[in-house]
């Protein structure tokens, strides 16, 4: 049995990302004046102060930040070992998040290896998850 | 540089400790009552000269015994006559309770602050195998600003965190298992000889890397222990210390800053808040980490301990695996003597405040068998991630 993810409230910050994959699009906050991009999304840029934020999609590749295998099964219906990462996306230094990267052997994973978004759907929600890249997509 | 350092007019009167047990036969609140009375009494008071009370986090019993008991169970439980108290989570990690109790005192608010420290987490797993995991946080959906970005992931305890800060200091400064095996090691030794201490049998650096990992590189004894526990302090103004029994530990600096995002994904991999913490409590005071006798470091996961010797400049930045191995500096005979109670890794999870009071004990020569000749300056500092703060004690 696999444990039923624990999901996210969805708020008008962070509903675009949690649900762009259902157009197969992981959005990301970005500034409109002055381009930056912004996660966890919030309602200002603080690179220029611009309050004229809002979504838009990026191309889903980045690189493996760092990653633990976890073994532990912090409940009984959860299935381990599995990848836990933080992954940069292309677009911009730092910009990164929290995911899995899932769809390879957990011993394969290793910072900065390149990966790209996939999307797992959960209730109302496309969870960004990430899968091995080929070096030279990232190039 | 600071130019009003408040701290410095508050002292570190008394302390006190419950039994340290796995799991107690005692309650949550008596555990409390019987490390705040040890404390008053440490520190030459009654219960009436008790005039505030802070802790940290606060009531908080999510999965079950994280904090059991707040300040208002505390504070009506003694029947203190409190003019000010105060308690809660969003505050500089386990430390925050001393840090307030001190600004309480330096602003005229009180003049004995009580701070306390209640966990119950081994009963607490006891009852309930996944009480630990964050997914037991809230039910429902996650709205909380923090783990919404983790829990979907079932990124569901600290340690999954922690473990890709120790996965990025391997791979950035080429720090090894057998380096950081020394914290798990060195707080065993300490551990010995700390009659309180949960695990004081042996470890082996062959135990350490037979440990089953948990999430790589992080094995189980990287982990702390959990336990039943209260621990306790008493500040006082220190123009009124001078009249108390115990001489006054007064707190030289603190360090509580927080630069960069609250988070634990978005913070520096490698140093999380340390750096910042570091700096500013050294901007607070005249003395230089070569002036620090022992080092109280938290070890809720052993690589932050190791971070935490980077972030208070003890090392420099990636240096920690090279300072710590063979763990000849980190001994009770070698240059800073680190975690000697045993820490929370062996001696028992008592969340922060058992830094303290491991602290004081050396600084005023009642360490036991495990005391240091005749320590004159302790570093104590607490937590992970983007929660984190500092203290430098000094005897007055």
């Amino acid at each position: 049995m696999t444990m039923a993810r624990k999901l996210p409230l969805l708020t008008q910050e962070t509903e675009a990302f949690w649900r762009g994959g259902a157009q197969g699009e992981l959005r990301i906050f970005r500034c409109q004046a002055c381009k930056t991009w912004i996660h966890p999304p919030t309602p200002i840029c603080l690179h220029c102060d611009s309050l004229d934020v809002g979504p838009e999609p990026v191309c889903g590749r980045g690189h493996v930040t760092s990653f633990t295998i976890n073994h532990q099964a912090w409940a009984p219906e959860l299935d381990t070992p599995f990848v836990i990462a933080i992954v940069e996306l292309v677009e911009q230094p730092g910009l990164r998040f929290l995911t899995n990267v899932v769809d390879c052997a957990v011993d394969e994973v290793a910072i900065d290896m390149p990966v790209r978004v996939v999307f797992e759907q959960h209730e109302d929600i496309w969870l960004p998850l990430f899968e091995r890249d080929q070096p030279e997509a990232n190039a | 540089m600071f130019d009003r350092v408040f701290e410095k007019d508050v002292a570190i009167t008394g302390i006190g400790q419950s039994e340290v047990a796995r799991p107690s036969s005692k309650s949550a609140l008596r555990l409390s009552v019987d490390a705040c009375l040890e404390a008053i009494a440490d520190a030459g008071l009654t219960r009436a000269d008790i005039d505030g009370v802070a802790c940290w986090p606060g009531d908080n019993n999510n999965g079950d015994s994280f904090s059991p008991v707040g300040a208002p169970a505390l504070k009506s439980a003694l029947g203190l006559e409190v003019n000010w108290y105060g308690a809660g989570y969003e505050g500089p990690g386990p430390l925050t309770g001393v840090i307030e109790g001190a600004m309480a005192i330096a602003a005229g608010l009180a003049r004995h602050v009580l701070v306390f420290r209640t966990i119950t987490e081994s009963s607490g797993r006891a009852r309930n195998r996944t009480a630990n995991a964050l997914s037991n946080k809230t039910t429902g959906r996650d709205s909380s600003y923090y783990w919404q970005w983790y829990t979907p992931f079932n990124a569901l305890s600290a340690i999954n965190m922690i473990a890709m800060y120790a996965q990025r200091h391997f791979h950035d400064y080429g720090t090894k298992p057998e380096q950081l095996a020394q914290i798990a090691l060195t707080c065993r030794r300490h551990a010995a000889l700390n009659p309180k201490a949960i695990y004081r049998d042996p470890m082996t650096m062959d135990d350490y890397m037979a440990s089953r990992m948990i999430s790589t590189p992080l094995r189980m004894f990287d982990c702390d222990v959990h336990c039943d526990a209260s621990t306790a302090i008493v500040l006082s103004r220190k123009d009124m210390a001078k009249d108390q029994p115990n001489p006054p530990i007064r707190i030289e600096a603190i360090g509580s800053a927080l630069h960069q995002p609250w988070s634990w994904d978005q913070i520096s991999l490698t140093e999380m808040v340390t750096g910042e913490v570091g700096r500013m409590m050294w901007n607070r005071t005249d003395l230089k980490p070569s002036d620090v006798d022992t080092a109280q470091l938290y070890d809720g996961f052993s690589i932050l301990t190791l971070i935490w010797l980077e972030g208070l400049g003890f090392c420099p930045k990636g240096e920690g695996g090279r300072f710590i191995e063979g763990g000849g500096r980190i001994a009770l005979d070698g240059q800073l003597p680190l975690n000697t109670n045993g820490g929370q890794l062996s001696g028992g999870r008592t969340h922060g405040l058992g830094y303290v009071h491991e602290a004081c004990l050396q600084l005023w020569g009642r360490a036991g068998e495990r005391q240091l000749v005749n320590p004159q300056v302790a570093a104590a500092a607490a937590g992970g991630g983007p929660l984190g703060g500092s203290l430098l004690l000094t005897r007055d």
